[in-house]
């Protein structure tokens, strides 16, 4: 789930998101082929801590961009689907449901996470951000002025989720190296063919998020 | 009567620029909104129950559970045509709920018994198709093939195919519809065809066109499979009449998108090129076999480009599949026909040991009327990716190579039509001095709304964000569907005309009081003055006050007076590879493009839809396959995992150029989506080929092809 370039759950990198909680969340998971110590890991885990829930609808409340939200969904239902039909945030786009394509990445905690894998039941208690909070009423987010400034989207359904990848990326290595970017981005697809533009728009945000001015926009 | 061209190059303020797509800080912040994210009150979910066979008859459909389950609001069988499933993921029926959830857990519940039939669902190996799914064979001779192929001095053969793909549009098929009275239709699809969708749905429905609107301000991608209503569209508006009006929101699920939703007809062709020894081609002979489902194909246009091959004899036959019907994909047929003519050709200059550059470039007058541009664009391209210094004889391998790692080059020649679509637009200035463009188009990301600020901009001399533009509804002038690259001639023409005519109507207000007029005016820099004579001017804002209370409107037309777009354009792809002959994984160092399209209106979204095509058509040349299962004729890959598109990782080093300026921009706008996307496999299979020695036959060039050919190469095979 967490498409940061490290694992997150090697020793001392305090994950936000666990794999634990991952196969909890995902039924996906655990037709994936995992170690066998994790599966067990995650067995054992599962069993007593958890309160049951469900099947009807349950209230949860949720941070989002700094707000507390209060919904009120089946246990079943993703944080993805949660957001888009439960809470009319859209931002983030439905394409693969099942965590391939990125476009319903979002951070939790501060680091990027695809919203399909996450139960909404499970996103309570975390800071969730969404790309609808990356700008401020007219001004863009410098990753958002990259991404228009170098034209690295055109139908536009990938965009919100390599913003918040791209995001996550700069949060984390804020001079990427071509690798780094490759790592960071490669959990996102888009079927345009806009990573011409992406490259060049994770160069400008770079530098622009240590300036934090915006880039060129035309000429 | 006013003229209507484009303005002259020294002229032009914004058109020709790089300029930004104007709804890009919607696109980037996540607040545009797709037919997909549309929320409408008392909203339901749609899912259909779709047949897990790719042949058969339904025996009966029991729903009677799934419409008593919780949350369900109706259901709705759909009919099956001659009650013969012909392929897996066919819509049976449709369930509406109050949660999605509670619609999938109510299809779950749809007890359906079928009677199974034979299916038939791979044509590559047509020696395997049934006798039923043949249809019948086209021939064609020209000139005396026979005698030509006897006289030749080489001839070369070869077999080239390309697999079924499907378009995968991130945005799936689907719409947001609802019933605003028992009489009236409102829906948000994802179309490419905003203005004509909303009579087909209203005709599909018994109501008038005047019924139903349909509303979308931004869409997911289509690449040619959005083009129909499609049977969900209109089952799932029966399902909200069912449900008391209530907005249903239906969009496909994923895997039903890849099945459905989106095939690209394959295309297979055992060649044979007859030539002389100097390399000039005398003789083209091929045997074409295709399939885009249950449906027909044409015959095929080949050979492609090189048209004037003047001896030809061409056989072509669709077989039929049990697979989800073609849909146009991206330059429908192009890619495939590429495929197969490029690389027979380069086959040809391998069997003669000459430079595949050099051969195009000496039979360019088979190409027509554009081999001119054709010459110009190859040298270009040449000089770009340095094909003097780094092309090596076939099977040598390209400077770089090493023992386990063959690098080559391979190049490809295209073309496309382009010709405008027509188009209505109505063109307002307001005595405010706001103005507004109100078209019924659609942008698909090619920045269609960018271009027609552009051209209402340019023609008032205004700056650009004093134009609103306004598309996507059935309320606004009808303007064709957006398909076959014919979008941006048609609206910039529209435009451009619908303005000079407003433009005209405000300099008859103001000329008078300006002692002068109307014809004697032009509008630049945001000011109405006296044809080059600042000095008498009038700012555009105050300009506008003369109309009292009264608007202007000014309907803009294509076809129209005057010519501002045509048709017919050029471009070349030469790509360099790296081929790892142990994993047989392809790589793409280098990948050049040089285009030409007309008048070029915004250079920046322009350059983006030739990189696009280029990296789209990586990801058809390398890793797309709808791979079909004779068993079961279900798709096999019908998810994003092994359905796979190309990554940010997999794109090398992409360079794009225009082709502008004397003998370019007079000839008009001409439409760009499609023709780059057309040389990608070619050039890439040649660029394997050059690199390994070995044609890998068929695209996709997955490493398991790319190593059985070895094997075969090396007489392993």
């Amino acid at each position: 789930m967490s498409k940061s370039d490290e694992r997150p759950d090697q020793p001392g990198n305090d994950p936000a998101v666990s794999r634990r909680n991952f196969l909890k969340g995902s039924g996906l998971a655990l037709s994936l082929p995992l170690l066998a110590g994790e599966v067990a890991e995650a067995k054992a885990a599962a069993e007593p801590a958890v309160t049951i829930l469900g099947p009807g609808k349950v209230d949860i409340t949720l941070t989002i961009n700094g707000k507390p939200v209060k919904a009120s969904v089946e246990p079943r239902v993703t944080l993805l689907d949660c957001l888009r039909n439960d809470l009319d945030t859209t931002g983030a786009k439905r394409v693969c449901d099942r965590g391939t394509c990125g476009a319903c990445t979002l951070q939790m905690d501060g680091k990027p996470v695809y919203a399909c894998t996450v139960l909404a039941i499970e996103a309570q208690g975390h800071k969730i951000t969404t790309v609808e909070s990356l700008a401020v009423g007219d001004k863009l987010h410098p990753v958002q002025q990259a991404f228009w400034d170098n034209d690295a989207q055109q139908c536009g359904f990938c965009t919100p989720g390599f913003v918040m990848a791209c995001k996550s990326l700069l949060d984390k290595h804020p001079n990427p190296s071509d690798e780094q970017m490759r790592l960071g981005l490669g959990g996102n697809l888009c079927r345009c063919g806009t990573y011409q533009g992406i490259k060049a728009a994770v160069a400008q945000a770079s530098a622009g998020m240590k300036t934090m001015k915006g880039g060129k926009r035309n000429g | 009567m006013a003229e209507y061209k484009w303005p002259d190059a020294d002229k032009r303020a914004y058109i020709g620029k790089r300029i930004s797509r104007i709804d890009g800080p919607d696109k980037v912040s996540g607040r545009a909104k797709y037919s997909y994210d549309i929320n409408r009150p008392g909203m339901l979910f749609g899912k259909i129950l779709r047949s897990p066979y790719a042949h058969a008859k339904v025996v009966s459909i029991d729903t009677s559970v799934a419409e008593k389950m919780p949350g369900v609001k109706a259901v709705k069988i759909i009919p099956v045509p001659g009650n013969e499933i012909q392929w897996a993921g066919l819509e049976l029926v449709a369930v509406a709920a109050e949660t999605e959830a509670q619609a999938e857990d109510a299809v779950r519940a749809i007890k359906v018994r079928y009677e199974k039939l034979p299916h038939f669902v791979n044509e590559a190996d047509r020696s395997k198709a049934p006798e039923a799914y043949l249809r019948p064979v086209n021939t064609r001779d020209v000139g005396e093939p026979e005698k030509a192929f006897a006289e030749a001095e080489v001839v070369v053969e070869g077999f080239y195919g390309n697999d079924v793909i499907t378009h995968c549009c991130l945005e799936a098929h689907g719409l947001v519809t609802e019933w605003t009275d028992d009489k009236n239709v409102l829906a948000h699809p994802s179309t490419q065809g905003i203005s004509p969708n909303g009579p087909q749905l209203a005709q599909a429905l018994g109501l008038p066109a005047s019924s139903v609107r349909l509303k979308m301000d931004h869409i997911g991608g289509g690449f040619g499979s959005k083009f129909p209503v499609d049977p969900w569209g209109v089952e799932m508006t029966k399902v909200s009449q069912k449900a008391g009006g209530k907005p249903v929101k239906y969009f496909l699920d994923r895997d039903a998108e890849l099945a459905v939703a989106g095939t690209r007809p394959s295309m297979y062709s055992q060649v044979k090129i007859g030539a002389k020894k100097d390399g000039t081609i005398t003789a083209w002979e091929s045997d074409t076999w295709g399939s885009g489902g249950v449906g027909n194909l044409g015959p095929a246009g080949l050979p492609y480009v090189f048209g004037r091959i003047p001896n030809l004899r061409l056989k072509s036959q669709t077989i039929a599949t049990n697979v989800g019907p073609q849909r146009a994909w991206r330059a429908p047929n192009h890619p495939q026909l590429a495929v197969i003519t490029m690389g027979a050709v380069d086959d040809l200059a391998a069997k003669l040991g000459m430079d595949p550059l050099e051969l195009f470039l000496k039979n360019l007058e088979l190409t027509g009327a554009r081999a001119v541009n054709y010459r110009e664009e190859l040298l270009k391209g040449a000089e770009m990716i340095e094909w003097k210094k780094n092309w090596r004889p076939r099977g040598e391998g390209a400077p770089g190579s090493t023992k386990t790692v063959k690098r080559g080059l391979g190049l490809s020649i295209h073309t496309w039509q382009g010709q405008p679509h027509n188009s209505d637009c109505d063109v307002i200035i307001n005595p405010d001095g706001t103005t507004e463009i109100r078209i019924g188009t659609q942008d698909l990301g090619v920045g269609a709304r960018t271009v027609l600020n552009i051209v209402v901009a340019e023609t008032f001399g205004i700056p650009l964000d004093w134009v609103k533009v306004s598309i996507g509804d059935t309320r606004y002038p009808f303007s064709q569907a957006s398909g076959g690259s014919t979008t941006t001639g048609g609206i910039s023409s529209s435009s451009r005309r619908g303005s000079v005519d407003a433009l005209n109507l405000l300099f008859e207000k103001v000329a008078p009081g300006m002692g002068t007029t109307a014809d004697k005016l032009e509008a630049v820099g945001g000011k109405i003055q006296v044809i080059g004579d600042a000095s008498k001017s009038m700012n555009w804002k105050e300009a506008c006050t003369k109309l009292g209370v009264t608007p202007i409107t000014a309907r803009g037309k294509q076809p129209g007076q005057g010519t501002l777009a045509s048709a017919g354009v050029g471009g070349c792809q030469m790509a360099d590879v790296s081929v790892d002959i142990e994993t047989g994984i392809v790589k793409m160092n280098k990948f050049v493009a040089v285009q030409d399209c007309g008048l070029i209106i915004d250079l920046k979204t322009a350059e983006s839809q030739v990189f696009g095509a280029m990296i789209m058509g990586v990801t058809y040349a390398l890793y797309e396959e709808k791979i079909m299962d004779d068993h079961s004729g279900r798709m096999l890959n019908g998810n994003m995992e092994f359905y796979k598109l190309a990554g940010l990782r997999d794109i090398g080093e992409f360079k794009v150029h225009m082709m502008t300026g004397p003998g370019y921009d007079d000839r008009g706008v001409i439409g760009l989506g499609e023709p780059p996307t057309n040389s990608p496999g070619a050039a890439i299979s040649n660029a394997v080929a050059n690199a390994i020695g070995v044609r890998v036959s068929t695209i996709p060039l997955t490493p398991d092809r790319v190593l059985t050919a070895l094997a075969k190469k090396e007489g392993r095979g």
